[in-house]
This record gives C-alpha cells, sequence and structure tokens, in this order.
C-alpha cells in the first residue's frame, strides 16, 4: 500500500509540476495577478507530495519490503539501518528521486526567500523551476519509477553494493545534488530575466547568493566524493579523471566562472549576456552529468546498468532545455545593454581573463569526457583518455589562471595602472618566488612541478596579505577597519585561500608520497616515508552483513611506535562481494595508508599489502573546505538581506570598489 | 587607445588564447589517447606494437598464477574466441575473478604478452565493463562465423 502511495504522489506531483510550468509564466506574460499567485501555493504542494513520495520510498526500505523491485536490488535484511536509508539513493530510480526531491526543495527555498521580488519575477523562476521537475517526473514516472512491484516478492534483498556502504556515501550524493540541481536556481532567474527582458544588477544582485549556494554544495559534494574514493576504494588516490567525476567538475568550473561573472554584472553592470549564458550552460552541464552518470553510455566506475530507453530520453530532455534556453536567448539577448565600459587593464578584463579560462578549461574536460563517445559513435573504434590527457591540458590552463588571481583583487574597477600595480606586488612576488626555488631542497626533492605548485601557492598567500594590508592598516581604528570590511570581501579572500591549501596538498602529495605495494609475511616489517610498518598478524572477524580479515599493523618511526592500524579485507554475505577497507592514520602533515590486498596462496601465510605515505593529503580537502566556507560567509553579506525593491546603483560608490579605490589610491 | 583599437586588441587575444587551447587539448589528444582492442584484434596483430592500448574481455578460468613473489600475476584475457596473456605486477582490484569481466591497460611485447600497467575491474560485481561486453559479442559473432564456416571450407581448405 506505502509503495502505490508514493507512486500515486509522483503522479500527482507531475500534473502540479505542469500546471506550475505553465500558469505562472503564462500569468507573468499577460500580467495576471491570479496565474502569479497561484505558484508558492503550487510550490508548497509539490514539495509536500515529493517529501510523501520519498517518505515512502524510505519506509519501504526500513520495513525491507522486498515486493518493491528497487528495493530488492539494492537493500537487504542484514544491512544495518543507516545504509537502509542512504540505499534510498544507492542506485538510479532512487537517486533521480533524491533528484526531484532536492528540486522540490530549492523551489520551495526561492518561494520562501523571494518576498522582496518583484511579483512577475518570482512567477517566472518558479515556473521555470517547474519545468524542469515536469522533465525530471516524466522521466522517472516512464522509465525509471522507484515502486514498481517485483511479483513474486523476493526472499531477500541482492544488497546495497558494499562500496556504498560507508558514512561517507550517505552524505556525499545529497550534497552533489544539491549542488546540481542549485544551479537550476541560477538558470531560472537567468531564464526569467530572458522572459521578462530586465537583465541588469538588480537581476545579478537576486541570482548570485542563490548560485553561491549551489557552488558550495557542489564544492563539498565532489570534495566528499574525492574523500570517499581515497579512502573507499583503497589505492588512495583522490581524483581519477573518471567520466563521473568530470561530470560534477564540468558544472563546478562554469560555475565557478559563473560567480565571478555575476560579481562583475553586480558591481559594474557589465558581461550580462555572458553571464546568462554560463547560468545556462552550468545548468546544462549538470543535466548532462546525469546523462553521464544514469545511461551507462561511459565506461565508469559509477556506471549503473544500461538502459537504452533512459538515454535517450535523458538527451532528448538535454536537447529540449539546451535547445529551448539557447533560441531564448538568441531571441531576447540582443535587446539587453553590453553594460559598463572598463579598459584593457582593469579588475573587468581580469574576471574576464578568469572566466574564459574556467570555460576554456571546463570544454577541454568536457572534450576529454566525450571524445571516446563521439569516436565510437562514429565507428572509429572504442578509445579512452586517461589522467595523462587531462593534467596535460589543465596544468598550463591552472598556470595563468592563479597568478591572475592573484592580481585580481588588487586591481581596480574600470581601470588600473600597470607600473604601479607591479611595485604593489613585486615583493609579494619575489617572496613567493624564493620560496618556491628553496623550500623544495628543505623537503628533500627540487623538482620543476614541485616549484611550481608552491610558487602558485605562496602567490596567492603573498597577494592575500598585500590585500589585506591595504584595507586594514592604515588611518582609523584596526579593529573598525576590520569590521568595516563587507563579509563577502572576507569570503572571497578566504575561499582564495582555500585554493592556496589546496595547491599545495596537491603539489606535496604528489611530489613526495611513497606507494609501497609489497608482499608481507606476519612479522614483516616495510619502511615508508620514514615510517615502518609492521604486520603484527592476520584475525577474523565478523561484522553486521560480512566477515573479514583484519590486519594488524604498528607503526613506528625511529623506533619509537606511532600508531597502530587495522586494514579489513570484507567479504559481504549477500552479494559474495569482497571489499577493501583502507586503515588510515590523518595527520596536519601526512596520512599513513595501509590497504589488505589478498592473501597469497603458499606455505606461510603472507598478504598482498599497499602502504602509503601521503604528506599533506588532507590539505586537498581542507581546502575545498576552505573555498565552500568562503562561499558561505558571502553568501552572510549584509546587502543581500536588504529587503528593499530598490536597484542598486551601478557605479564607483559599491562598497568593494570605494575600498578598494581608497586603499589603492595612496 | 581608440575603441576601435581596442576592440581589435580583445578580438585578437580572444583568438590568440583560443588557438593556444586547441592546440593544446590537439596535442594532449595525440598523446594520450589509449586505445581499445578485443584480443581476437590482438592476436590478428592489429594492435599497435611498442604503444599502449586497452584489451577487455573475461578472466579466463585457470588462468591466474602468481610468481614466487606473490605480487605479480600472470593471467589470460579472452573473449572466448582468442585469449592474450597478461603480466601485472602489483595489487590487483577486489573485483578481478576467473571468469569475471576485466580491463587492462599495458603494452603487448614481441613475445605476445601484454605487460599491464593497470587492471580494471568494476565495481559491481554484475556489472561488464563496456569493452568487455563489446569484446564478448564481437568474438560470439567470430565464433558462430567459425562454426558455420568449418564444414563448408573443410573439404576444400586442407
Amino acid at each position: 500500500m506505502i509503495p502505490e502511495l508514493g507512486h500515486f504522489a509522483l503522479i500527482v506531483a507531475l500534473f502540479i509540476a505542469l500546471m506550475l510550468g505553465v500558469l505562472p509564466i503564462l500569468g507573468a506574460a499577460r500580467n495576471n495577478p491570479v496565474f502569479m499567485g497561484i505558484a508558492r501555493p503550487l510550490v508548497y504542494a509539490q514539495f509536500l507530495l515529493l517529501a510523501t513520495a520519498f517518505a515512502c520510498l524510505t519506509y519501504v526500505f526500513l520495513v525491507n519490503d522486498f515486493s518493491v523491485l528497487y528495493v530488492s536490488q539494492h537493500s537487504n535484511s542484514q544491512l544495518p539501518h543507516i545504509y537502509r536509508v542512504a540505499a534510498v539513493w544507492g542506485g538510479h530510480e532512487g537517486s533521480l528521486l533524491l533528484w526531484a526531491f532536492i528540486l522540490s526543495g530549492w523551489t520551495l527555498a526561492v518561494a520562501l526567500y523571494s518576498k522582496h521580488l518583484p511579483e512577475e519575477m518570482v512567477a517566472r523562476v518558479l515556473g521555470v523551476m517547474g519545468l524542469v521537475a515536469v522533465g525530471f517526473l516524466l522521466f522517472m514516472l516512464f522509465t525509471s519509477n522507484p515502486f514498481d512491484r517485483l511479483i513474486p516478492a523476493a526472499a531477500d534483498g541482492r544488497d546495497l553494493n558494499p562500496l556504498l556502504q560507508d558514512p561517507g556515501l550517505v552524505i556525499h550524493p545529497p550534497m552533489l545534488y544539491m549542488g546540481y540541481v542549485g544551479f537550476s536556481v541560477a538558470f531560472a532567474f537567468a531564464i526569467s530575466a530572458l522572459l521578462g527582458g530586465q537583465l541588469d544588477a538588480t537581476w545579478a544582485r537576486w541570482s548570485r547568493p542563490w548560485t553561491t549556494v549551489a557552488w558550495v554544495f557542489l564544492t563539498v559534494g565532489i570534495a566528499l566524493g574525492s574523500w570517499w574514493a581515497y579512502y573507499e576504494l583503497g589505492w588512495g588516490g583522490w581524483w581519477y579523471w573518471d567520466p563521473v567525476e568530470n561530470a560534477s567538475f564540468m558544472p563546478w568550473l562554469l560555475g565557478t566562472a559563473l560567480i565571478h561573472s555575476l560579481a562583475v554584472t553586480e558591481k559594474r553592470g557589465a558581461f550580462t549576456s555572458w553571464t546568462v549564458l554560463l547560468a545556462i550552460a552550468a545548468f546544462s552541464l549538470s543535466l548532462l552529468g546525469t546523462f553521464l552518470v544514469r545511461s551507462g553510455v561511459l565506461t565508469s566506475v559509477h556506471a549503473f546498468a544500461t538502459d537504452p530507453k533512459r538515454g535517450i530520453f535523458i538527451l532528448g530532455f538535454l536537447v529540449t532545455v539546451i535547445g529551448s534556453s539557447l533560441l531564448l536567448f538568441a531571441w531576447r539577448a540582443p535587446k539587453i545593454g553590453l553594460g559598463g565600459k572598463f579598459d584593457i587593464l582593469s579588475r573587468e578584463s581580469l574576471l574576464l581573463s578568469n572566466n574564459v579560462l574556467f570555460s576554456v578549461a571546463a570544454a577541454s574536460v568536457f572534450i576529454g569526457t566525450l571524445y571516446p563517445l563521439f569516436m565510437d559513435a562514429l565507428g572509429f573504434g572504442k578509445l579512452s583518455v586517461g589522467p595523462p590527457y587531462f593534467n596535460a591540458v589543465f596544468v598550463p590552463l591552472m598556470v595563468p589562471m592563479i597568478l591572475l588571481m592573484g592580481l585580481g583583487p588588487l586591481a581596480r574597477w574600470k581601470k588600473f595602472d600597470a607600473p604601479d600595480l607591479a611595485k604593489r606586488v613585486r615583493w609579494a612576488f619575489a617572496s613567493a618566488v624564493v620560496i618556491a626555488l628553496l623550500l623544495p631542497f628543505v623537503l628533500g626533492k627540487w623538482t620543476p612541478l614541485i616549484a611550481l605548485g608552491l610558487l602558485l601557492a605562496f602567490w596567492i598567500i603573498a597577494s592575500l596579505f598585500i590585500g589585506l594590508r591595504q584595507r586594514l592598516a592604515g588611518r582609523g581604528g584596526f579593529m573598525r577597519r576590520v569590521r568595516g570590511q563587507t563579509l563577502s570581501y572576507y569570503g572571497m579572500q578566504l575561499a582564495h585561500f582555500g585554493v592556496a591549501v589546496f595547491i599545495i596538498g596537491v603539489t606535496m602529495v604528489k611530489g613526495y608520497e611513497t606507494e609501497r605495494d609489497v608482499r608481507m609475511e606476519i612479522g614483516d616489517t616495510v619502511k615508508a616515508g620514514g615510517y615502518e610498518f609492521r604486520l603484527e598478524g592476520v584475525s577474523e572477524t565478523t561484522g553486521p552483513n560480512y566477515v573479514a580479515a583484519r590486519g594488524h599493523f604498528l607503526i613506528s618511526k625511529d623506533g619509537k611506535p606511532t600508531t597502530e592500524l587495522f586494514p579489513e579485507k570484507r567479504q559481504y554475505n549477500a552479494s559474495g562481494m569482497p571489499m577493501t577497507e583502507a586503515a588510515i592514520d590523518t595527520g596536519l602533515i601526512r596520512d599513513l595508508y595501509v590497504s589488505m590486498g589478498e592473501q597469497i596462496p603458499g606455505e606461510v601465510e603472507a598478504w598482498a599489502v599497499r602502504v602509503y605515505h601521503k604528506p599533506f593529503v588532507d590539505w586537498i580537502w581542507a581546502g575545498c573546505l576552505f573555498m565552500a566556507l568562503g562561499g558561505l560567509l558571502a553568501i552572510g553579506d549584509r546587502r543581500y538581506r536588504l529587503k528593499s525593491k530598490k536597484t542598486i546603483q551601478v557605479n564607483d560608490g559599491s562598497p568593494t570598489a570605494a575600498g578598494i579605490t581608497a586603499a589603492g589610491g595612496k | 587607445m581608440k575603441p576601435r583599437q581596442k576592440k581589435f586588441m580583445y578580438i585578437l587575444a580572444a583568438v590568440a588564447l583560443l588557438g593556444m587551447a586547441v592546440g593544446l587539448v590537439l596535442y594532449a589528444l595525440k598523446d594520450n589517447v589509449s586505445l581499445y582492442f578485443t584480443p581476437t584484434q590482438v592476436h590478428n596483430g592489429e594492435a599497435p606494437q611498442g604503444r599502449s592500448f586497452r584489451i577487455g574481455g573475461l578472466v579466463q578460468e585457470g588462468s591466474v598464477t602468481r610468481a614466487t613473489d606473490g605480487l605479480t600475476a600472470h593471467f589470460e584475457i579472452t573473449d572466448t574466441h582468442r585469449s592474450i596473456p597478461v603480466v601485472y605486477q602489483g595489487i590487483l582490484p577486489d573485483l578481478f575473478k576467473e571468469g569475471k569481466g576485466v580491463v587492462a591497460h599495458g603494452k603487448v611485447e614481441a613475445d605476445g604478452v601484454m605487460h599491464a600497467d593497470e587492471v580494471l575491474a568494476k565495481h559491481d560485481e554484475n556489472y561488464m565493463p563496456p569493452e568487455a561486453a563489446d569484446a564478448m559479442k564481437k568474438a560470439q559473432e567470430a565464433n558462430a562465423a567459425e562454426a558455420t564456416s568449418k564444414p563448408a571450407a573443410a573439404p576444400t581448405a586442407k
């Protein structure tokens, strides 16, 4: 009965979404207040219905109702409760339901926090989000209904994929989806601005906090996924340029570009058309991500079983969304002015190059990800594009980006004086160069890439100091100046600092990690990164739904014991799948990582073992966290909480520009 | 600078950047694309020598042996029509199993053995890598062709 209730809720939600997608937009076009006013109640209803559907699916998972096909495929009576909840989005159908549910949540948030926006704008934004929901609900009901019954019911379920039975996987997909789907808000704002023909600084200011929230979620989601891959897959890598990783990374790259171009649009009224295009592209790539992950067209660790019907549906949906929004863009964009004037040497043009570089980076990832697909479709045979391609393209693109990133916050809007700026940053740059050249010698190994990485990281940090000094030093009380800066300024600096932390992590782990695959007998010792790993013994242990061989490693440095690690080699009862559970000792400046391979047949008990010493690896995720926190700070800025309908004035009098001018003028 | 000159500068910069980006992508693609072949194709000598590529198929039942160092594994990848011996030093993935789908990346040396630097098995036990699935499909066709052509060809062939 409960599954049918969920199914019914989905069907009703589809009709509500249809009404939401049509009536308010019509109302806004004809200036009909009744049709516009109906948007919010429809959003509430849609959210309640999808919450009901989601609750129903969670319930059938919790009570082990194996007469539901999806439950029988992704759960098991031995599965711990927390993973039964996570199993709701452990497969294709459920993750789509999660997607639709999150979309309705975002729509609800827009409906609730848009009281200060003009009625037509709200109607259009909610309407566009309703249309997106129509697409997803149709997809779910026609090709992938999570409530389909299995008759006769299975005696027990096939179990959740052991890799997904992990706390990281409980929160990774919802976070990622919050980000993916969150870009639908930026998209809806862009589309409704196109429909209404009012692309101005006001629109950018409304759309900006939403975009930033989505970006924060996406950043956290990607970082969680990377962290999960690091400790769960057992090979110690944190990024593999897997198509599905790329699928989440492309919207992130464009989303980052979008955040920066929205800043220009809001502050200076420039780049409007470009910003709209970015918003459309970022959301389209989110949809493309779904297509790549869910259709199974690409070889990927994430791919679920292929169903061509699904792929064609998503492709059709994708073509409809991209095609119609680009048509709308082509039709309406010429009516929009290009905005403020600026010099070649100006903060605008620095941000423009940021945008170009991010877009080119996204395009290069796009090409690398889809190239095999095109070649296969054209009959040129199957091939794959691996990490070397992405590294070869990405590093040269990111170097100028980071160098410019140090300059951007220091440069003036409209026009800056190049010699003056050079004079201001020369010591920062020089000290970064010196540190980058010398530090690797101290650390024991000098390579050009290590030096380059450190140069970029310290350049960011040094330029950040210059920026802060200019803002905070000078006449007046220091504390008053500290309080005088906007939260969004601190947010930006924190996010940029996160990039520096991230780069340090990547550089150190790439440059100085030790990875050893060895055969170990009980009592054997292996050295990695100055630490000694000794295998004390291997014992049998049982978990709630698995049995495992559990290794006992004693780690010591210079004869002094550091820690003990207990990696496991698990065998899951229901699926029979083996799984490596790595053991990690996390530290501020290094991780010690042990994972067990298989037992090696022979007379004495011996195991294949991976032993890693990974310096600064956690800085990678810490950097992402700082970026996300920076985003959060920026959203907290006071100007987004103003409940006025006043349009802001686009001139040099905006707070940040004034601060820069004052600081830069000395 | 006059507005027209400025515009020209922007266009020039954009074209230069675009050109560089395209060049970079093409250059990187040229060297870093790994082609994929089925065991039958490798057997027929269609795969390039001295260059890395991927083969996909099933791990031949009973073919997995280990050297005394415990870390070097020998096995065969088959598409049920032909099979290619593979040697790999390192820890095999969890889901590497005889009779299951696998993809190996490496070079085939003159001795006809693939020296793999990467062996992939997939997250889900019942999920077949597309490369492996494709190899099986082609091999079935090849097997079928052989089965039908043999009786007819046998009298005339030898």
